[in-house]
């Protein structure tokens, strides 16, 4: 009984009521970016090399892999489901276009890992969608699974490219254009047409329904399977150009180069403010959320924190921003029912 | 005069910007059922939780009997013997009868074992004053809904309460179980319990309750003998005005025949079903619940696949295999559940009204913002939904407006068959009147509607034609001329086993 209460109290908190101060109100909706811009001042007050503008583009650079990949996953977070495979099928990738780069050449290893990256995602669609499996079941088998396959490709062994100076491939990775970072650019030219796609497309709006009420969405004639199949269609194909930044940046790489990163990305949409049971998030969120974690990280580092000690930091972070999230939109900070 | 078992004395709540209370006093005494009503929004949850020591008043006192007491948790509101009989049950369903019963005040002994025999004892006395047929090992998962309800009721029991409120106790229940559970009122009644009795059901109202306090706009109204008074009176103490309940009489010219079934089967749901409706008439589909009413709906809308028989639009037989099909043919469905399967609660007004047609409408690649705006506002407009802006989050909206919109997206759907399974179920009656109009309306306007409901009124006065069920066939077709109520109740009691006419 007293949770059947709690929960319509909950909302009534939050949608009826608006919170009690201006304060509060001005939390709620803000609620993650003050959080970042607090974060920002400490860091810059505890050292000043944080503001450097080399500081803030070596940040922005060394997120973009992360922050391509969370791209896709916001799809799949919003229409309600996970992805934790992205980690594994980004090392799958990478080490698939560094192995065909010397055996097929540069111009084919690129589509050919493209159309690899996209069949896996597909046959996760494929199981999430329309045998609607279980995702987080199906995607953490999936992480396993594709670990697995790219040892196999590599038997074991590290994937180097054998003339390192001598490819233009590496333009992806290392190279720049009107003095920005090729992964900034990628990075930013993805967001910004996913971000039309998921606000301004019959598609996008579709995740929204499927995520945020897949009943409701089945009744209005969407096939959500086919939309659930999509989503991961996208994840992968961002996966991909992750792998394909990752692999151009050092032409050679280890096995388990994307491994843990699934989690990392799901903090960075989380962070953004997604609800992991679907129907919200944007693609501007997401890259908020990464900033917020890629400058964190940045900003750890330089007030002299042990690396070891950012994994536990990262994670009393993300508890805190998200506690502050929630806390706002109901209202108050500590619920005194279960 | 006794004291009361329980009395409000000017409770006031606020919530920013709104006074969801405004002053509420009445007392409940024991051995008395007393009736709260009041339109959608009069404040009726808002008292419950104040109640239920969920929210705390602003101003105003509680009395138990003799004594003011202030609870600042629900648990506070348990211990002095306020239970709540939920309309939406919270069981574990996984769990015994007993179990949930007791559950977070389990018998045990030594090292945190569950005392079985106690837990069963204690719960068999209980089931035995229920007088319910299951036992304290059932799974709760396998009792009917109504059974389930007297699971919630027992757990009531185990405090000797002192008031006892039920929160839309029958929504979910059949004639029978409601005849079982006003049973068990009557009991809890004799024993000097005072019941809060909270319904939109005029006809439980006057047959159960003693008193009738009624709320408005969060303000108290005024409480009325139920033997005193009628249904009238307290119409027009929720709403202040009177209600239209008449039956159908305005008829429109008929068109071609736009949807035909023949002889329509699906398993064991339902059997033979043979129907026709043409443009500009509604169709009713009256029944108890699980005649089979909405499950034909279901497979016309492409969700079930029908084992037999034809359906055919404006003459020319169609396959239905999903939603998507047979909205391209035309069928739309405004579904019984509104919030589980009418809107994404969490997405704006006009997003939700134009769901079925985001494809169609898109310019390119891209949304069509402008359109769907348009679309909006034109349905704001002529349904007269109330709210600020298209921008509003519709699970903001009240239950009359929510409905409202679930039925502006099917019509911005031009559909040429719009079937409508329960209009206006837990909607106030304000709102009813305005949904039951639309509904003459939309026949007006050329449209063959199917109304599915189980109030007998509504579909009397919406209905050109009505269709009686039970258990899975079509007993007899009535047209509004014909039809008495005498009449339709033997045919959805399968009293009467005449052939359709």
């Amino acid at each position: 009984m007293a949770d059947t209460a709690s929960t319509t109290d909950a909302k009534r908190g939050g949608k009826d009521a608006p919170p009690r101060e201006p304060i509060l109100k001005l939390v709620a909706k803000q609620g993650i970016l003050i959080a970042f811009v607090l974060f920002m001042i400490g860091f810059a007050l505890a050292n000043s090399r944080f503001l450097d503008p080399e500081n803030i583009m070596g940040v922005i650079r060394s997120s973009a892999i992360l922050g391509v990949m969370a791209l896709g996953v916001t799809f799949v977070v919003i229409s309600g489901n996970l992805d934790l495979s992205v980690g594994s099928m980004m090392s799958f990738s990478t080490i698939v276009v560094l192995d065909l780069h010397d055996k097929i050449g540069p111009a084919l290893a690129i589509p050919a890992m493209f159309a690899l990256t996209l069949c896996l995602g597909a046959f996760i669609g494929f199981l999430v969608g329309y045998l609607k499996l279980n995702s987080l079941i199906v995607t953490l088998g999936m992480l396993s699974a594709i670990h697995g396959l790219t040892l196999t490709w590599s038997g074991g062994q590290n994937m180097d490219i054998a003339d390192k100076s001598g490819t233009w491939f590496s333009v992806f990775g290392q190279g720049e254009m009107l003095g920005i970072p090729v992964p900034i650019l990628l990075f930013a030219l993805l967001a910004a047409t996913l971000g039309v796609v998921l606000a301004r497309t019959p598609f996008g709006r579709k995740v929204y329904a499927v995520g945020g009420n897949g009943t409701a969405a089945t009744f209005s004639g969407i096939r959500r399977a086919r939309v659930v199949f999509l989503c991961y269609l996208v994840s992968a194909f961002c996966v991909a150009c992750a792998g394909l930044i990752q692999a151009s940046r050092s032409l050679g790489s280890q096995n388990t180069v994307g491994q843990g990163m699934e989690l990392e990305v799901l903090a960075a949409v989380i962070l953004g403010g997604a609800s992991l049971l679907g129907g919200s998030g944007a693609i501007y969120k997401t890259v908020i959320g990464v900033l917020i974690l890629g400058f964190i990280q940045n900003g750890l580092l330089l007030i002299g924190l042990q690396f070891y000690a950012q994994y536990v930091v990262t994670w009393i972070i993300i508890i805190l921003a998200v506690w502050l999230d929630i806390g706002a939109k109901r209202g108050r900070f500590l619920s005194p029912i279960a | 005069m006794t004291a009361a078992a329980l009395r409000l004395e000017n409770i006031v709540k606020t919530f920013p910007g709104v006074r969801a209370l405004d002053g509420v006093s009445f007392d409940v005494r024991p051995g008395e059922v007393h009736a709260l009503m009041g339109e959608n929004g009069a404040g009726k949850s808002t008292l419950m939780k104040v109640l239920g020591g969920i929210h705390q008043p602003n101003e105003g006192t509680i009395h138990v009997g003799e004594r003011p007491v202030v609870m600042q948790t629900p648990q506070d509101a348990k211990a002095l013997g306020i239970m709540f009989i939920h309309q939406e049950l919270s069981l574990a369903t996984e769990l015994s009868v007993a179990e949930n019963i007791y559950l977070g005040a389990l018998p045990t002994r030594g090292f945190g074992r569950v005392d079985r025999a106690r837990l069963h004892a204690d719960t068999q006395r209980i089931l035995d004053k229920l007088r319910v047929s299951f036992g304290p090992g059932t799974k709760v998962g396998d009792l009917s809904i109504a059974n389930q309800q007297m699971v919630e009721i027992a757990r009531a029991l185990t405090v000797d309460p002192v008031a006892v409120i039920f929160d839309e106790p029958t929504a979910s229940l059949t004639d029978a179980e409601k005849v079982v559970l006003f049973d068990v009122i009557a009991d809890l009644k004799a024993q000097g319990v005072g019941i809060i009795y909270i319904s939109h059901r005029m006809e439980e109202i006057f047959r159960i309750t003693d008193r009738i306090s009624v709320l408005r706009d969060g303000q108290y109204r005024g409480t009325l003998d139920t033997a005193e008074t009628d249904e009238d009176e307290v119409t027009q103490l929720m709403i202040g005005r009177a209600l239209d309940l008449s039956r159908n009489t305005s008829h429109h010219q008929l068109g071609d025949v736009a949807l035909e079934v023949q002889g329509l089967s699906c398993g064991r749901l339902y059997e033979d079903i043979s129907f026709a409706v043409r443009r500009g008439e509604v169709v009713g589909f009256y029944g108890l619940v699980g005649a089979g009413r909405t499950e034909i709906a279901e497979t016309l809308f492409g969700l079930r696949e029908p084992s037999k028989g034809r359906i055919l639009l404006d003459g020319s037989e169609v396959r239905l295999g999903s939603p998507a099909d047979a909205i391209a043919h035309g069928i739309s469905l405004v579904p019984e559940d509104r919030k589980g399967q009418g809107l994404v609660l969490g997405m704006n007004c006009r997003d939700n009204m134009t769901l079925p047609q985001v494809s169609d409408l898109a310019s390119g690649m891209l949304t069509a913002e402008g359109a769907e705006t348009d679309i909006f506002a034109r349905y704001h407009e002529s349904l007269d939904i109330r709210t600020p802006s298209w921008r509003q989050t519709v699970g903001n909206l009240s239950g009359g407006n929510q409905q409202k919109i679930v039925i502006g997206k099917w019509l911005a759907m031009k559909p040429k068959v719009l079937i409508v399974d329960e209009p206006t179920r837990g909607i106030d009656v304000g709102s009813k009147a305005e949904i039951h109009n639309l509904i003459r309306g939309l026949a007006a306007d050329g449209y063959a509607v199917i109304v599915i409901s189980s109030e007998m009124p509504e579909v009397l006065h919406v209905s050109d034609r009505i269709v009686a069920m039970f258990s899975g066939r079509i007993t007899r077709t009535f047209s509004s001329e014909e039809v008495t109520e005498d009449a339709l109740v033997q045919a959805i009691s399968g009293l009467s086993e005449k052939p359709a006419a």
